[in-house]
C-alpha cells in the first residue's frame, strides 16, 4: 500500500463516513424546530419532552430488565457451553452442541424470531405455558439468541488459558467443582464481563426477534422507537440518541483507558 | 456442596433420581446447555417445519392442525401448496436473488473502504492505535437502530445533504435518495463497516515488518509490496471481514424497510410482512424453510470451509 498523504486521508473519510450521521443526530437534538433538518435555534426542549414521555420511559425499562435477565442467564448457559466444548474431551452430544452454539450466529433474526414465536404458541396449546406472551417470552428469545456470543467469546479466552494451572489443582486432590469455581473462574473472568456486556448490548438493540415473540404490554425500546421513525423524524427520538450515546461513549472510553493501562502495566513487568 | 446433598432428604432423593437416569456429574453439566438450546433452537424449526405444511385459515392460532384424530384414525393433512406458490410467485425467487445481490455488493464496498482504514490502524504508533481502534468499535455499542435512523435525516428530500447541496447552489431540486436502493447499500455499507474493519485489523496487525522491508530492499516498489506480500497474507481477514458483513446483510430486515423503496424487496423483509401484514403463518413458514435451506445451509458449508482455510495456514 503506497505511504504518503493517501491512507491517512482515506482513513480521515471512513471515520468521518462513520460519524457524521451520529452527529447530525445530536446536534438536531438541541434545535427549537419542529422539523428535524431545518436549524430554528438552540433549544433543550426535546429533552423536557423525553422526561415526559410515559411510552418511552416504560419502554426503556422493561428493554433494561430483560437486558439484564437475559444477559446473566445467558453469561451463565453460554460458559457452561464453552467450558464442556472445551475441557470435556469427547462425549455423546458433542457435534450437536457444536452446531447449536454456532448455528445462532448465522441465523437471520426473522427466522429466530418467527420459530420462536411458533413454539411458544405450540407449548400454549400443548402444555398452557407460556400463558400468553411477554418480558419472560422475550427474555427467553434473547438468552437463546445471546449465549452463542457469549459462549465464542468464552470459549476462546478459555483456548488462551494455561491448562496446567487446573492440571496442578487436580493433582493436588481438588474436586473438579472447586476446580472450576477456584481456578477457572477467576482466570476466565474478564471474559465472563465482556460476554455479559455483548449479550446486554445485544438484548437492548433487538428489534426483530422481540416483535415476535411479544405480547401486549411488553413493547421494548427498539419497538417503540421503530414505531415512531416508520411515521417520520421525531426530536424526542434525537434528545433519547444523544443520552445513549454520550453513555455508550464514557463508558467505552472508560473501558479504553483501563485495557490501555493494563497492558502498560504487563509491559513494564 | 456434595455435604449439603447428602444431608438434605429431597436433595439426595433428587441426585439419586438423576443417577438413575445416566445424569451425574458431567453428563449433569451438559445436559444444561444441550436441553437449552434444544428446546429453544432446535425444536422450535421442527415446529416451523410443520406450520409451513399446514393450510392458512381464521383462528387462533391461524392455520389448520396437521393430525387429526377421527375416532380410531389419524388424519395426516400435508399441504404443500405454499412451497408450490413460493416457487410460481416470482416475488419469491426475485427477493431471494435480490438480498444476495445487495449482501455480496454492500461486503465488497464495506471491503474496499475497511480495508485502507483498517491498514493504517493496524500501521500506527501507540496510543493513537488504540484510540482509532475504540472509534471504530464505538458505533457498534450504539444502537443500531439509531443509526439507521441517523441515515433518514441525511438522505431525505429535506435532510442534510440535499439542503446542503442546494444551499451551495449545485442543485435546484431536491435529489430523491431515501427510499431507493441506493440508500438500502449505503445503510447496509455504514451499519456493517465495524464488523469489516475489525478481522481486517487483527489480520494486520499481526503482519511482520520485516517481510515488508525484505520486499523493499528486494526491490519490490510500494504497490508491488502490497499485491504480492500484504494482500496474500491478509487473506483470512478478508474472509473474515467480508462474511461478517455478508451475512447478517442477507436477512436485514430493519434497512430495507426504513432505507429503502416499498419495491426494495428483501428476504427478510418478505417473511415479515407475510407475517406482520398479510398474517399468513404457514406461508411464513414455508418463506421460514426456504430460507433456511437456500440461505443457512450454504452459509454454513461455507463456514466449515473458512475455518479449514485459517487451520491450514
Amino acid at each position: 500500500m503506497p505511504r504518503g498523504w493517501l491512507l491517512p486521508v482515506l482513513c480521515v473519510l471512513g471515520f468521518v463516513f462513520l460519524y457524521a450521521p451520529i452527529l447530525s443526530l445530536v446536534i438536531f437534538s438541541f434545535n427549537a424546530s419542529q422539523l428535524v433538518t431545518v436549524w430554528g435555534g438552540f433549544s433543550t426542549r426535546w429533552y423536557g419532552e423525553l422526561i415526559r414521555d410515559t411510552q418511552i420511559l416504560g419502554a426503556a425499562w422493561i428493554s433494561l430488565q430483560v437486558a439484564f435477565f437475559s444477559a446473566t442467564i445467558a453469561v451463565a448457559l453460554g460458559t457452561l457451553a464453552a467450558f464442556v466444548l472445551m475441557r470435556f474431551g469427547r462425549f455423546r452430544t458433542r457435534a450437536l452442541l457444536t452446531g447449536m452454539v454456532t448455528a445462532p450466529l448465522v441465523m437471520p433474526e426473522v427466522i429466530t424470531g418467527l420459530s420462536l414465536l411458533l413454539l411458544f404458541v405450540s407449548m400454549e396449546q400443548l402444555v398452557g405455558w407460556p400463558a400468553g406472551r411477554g418480558m419472560t417470552t422475550v427474555t427467553i428469545a434473547h438468552v437463546t439468541f445471546c449465549m452463542a456470543f457469549v459462549a465464542v467469546v468464552v470459549q476462546s479466552r478459555l483456548a488462551g488459558m494455561d491448562n496446567s494451572l487446573e492440571e496442578a489443582a487436580m493433582d493436588l486432590g481438588a474436586r473438579p467443582v472447586r476446580v472450576f469455581f477456584d481456578i477457572t473462574l477467576p482466570v476466565i473472568a474478564p471474559a465472563l464481563i465482556a460476554g455479559w456486556l455483548l449479550a446486554f448490548t445485544l438484548s437492548l438493540d433487538d428489534l426483530v426477534i422481540a416483535s415476535f415473540v411479544t405480547g401486549p404490554g411488553a413493547s421494548t425500546l427498539p419497538m417503540v422507537i421503530f414505531s415512531k421513525v416508520r411515521l417520520g423524524v421525531s426530536p424526542v427520538v434525537n434528545a433519547l440518541a444523544t443520552i445513549i450515546i454520550l453513555v455508550v461513549a464514557i463508558g467505552v472510553a472508560i473501558a479504553t483507558w483501563q485495557m490501555h493501562r493494563r497492558m502498560k502495566e504487563t509491559r513494564r513487568d | 456442596m456434595a455435604a449439603l446433598i447428602e444431608r438434605v432428604a429431597p436433595l439426595r432423593w433428587t441426585a439419586a433420581l438423576l443417577q438413575r437416569l445416566g445424569l451425574h456429574g458431567r453428563g449433569l453439566v451438559v445436559a444444561v446447555p444441550v436441553l437449552w438450546l434444544l428446546v429453544f433452537f432446535l425444536v422450535p424449526f421442527l415446529v416451523v417445519a410443520k406450520i409451513s405444511l399446514s393450510e392458512a385459515m381464521i383462528a387462533r392460532p391461524p392455520y389448520a392442525p396437521l393430525f387429526e384424530w377421527d375416532g380410531w384414525r389419524l388424519n395426516v393433512v400435508m399441504n404443500l401448496e405454499n412451497f408450490r406458490y413460493l416457487w410460481t410467485d416470482r416475488l419469491y425467487i426475485n427477493a431471494y436473488f435480490f438480498s444476495i445481490q445487495v449482501a455480496f455488493i454492500s461486503a465488497t464496498v464495506a471491503l474496499l473502504i475497511g480495508y485502507p482504514m483498517a491498514y493504517f490502524i493496524a500501521r500506527s504508533p501507540e496510543p493513537r492505535r488504540t484510540f482509532l481502534l475504540m472509534m471504530v468499535i464505538l458505533p457498534f455499542w450504539t444502537s443500531f437502530l439509531l443509526r439507521v435512523y441517523a441515515w433518514q435525516g441525511f438522505l431525505r428530500s429535506n435532510g442534510v445533504i440535499n439542503n446542503t447541496l442546494i444551499s451551495l447552489g449545485i442543485i435546484d431540486t431536491p435529489i430523491q435518495m431515501l427510499q431507493t436502493n441506493f440508500a438500502v447499500y449505503l445503510g447496509i455499507v455504514y451499519t456493517y463497516l465495524p464488523f469489516m474493519i475489525l478481522p481486517l485489523f487483527a489480520n494486520l496487525v499481526k503482519l511482520e515488518e520485516s517481510l515488508l522491508e525484505a520486499s523493499a530492499d528486494l526491490g519490490g516498489r510500494p504497490m508491488a509490496t502490497f499485491f504480492y506480500v500484504t494482500l496474500p497474507l491478509s487473506l483470512p481477514g478478508i474472509v473474515g471481514g467480508f462474511m461478517l458483513v455478508f451475512i447478517p446483510a442477507i436477512g436485514e430486515f430493519v434497512i430495507p424497510e426504513l432505507l429503502g423503496g416499498p419495491d426494495t424487496l428483501m428476504i427478510g423483509r418478505v417473511l415479515w410482512n407475510e407475517f406482520f401484514s398479510n398474517r399468513d403463518w404457514p406461508v411464513a413458514s414455508a418463506v421460514a424453510i426456504a430460507m433456511l435451506v437456500a440461505v443457512v445451509v450454504p452459509i454454513m458449508i461455507l463456514r466449515s470451509f473458512q475455518a479449514r482455510l485459517t487451520e491450514e495456514k
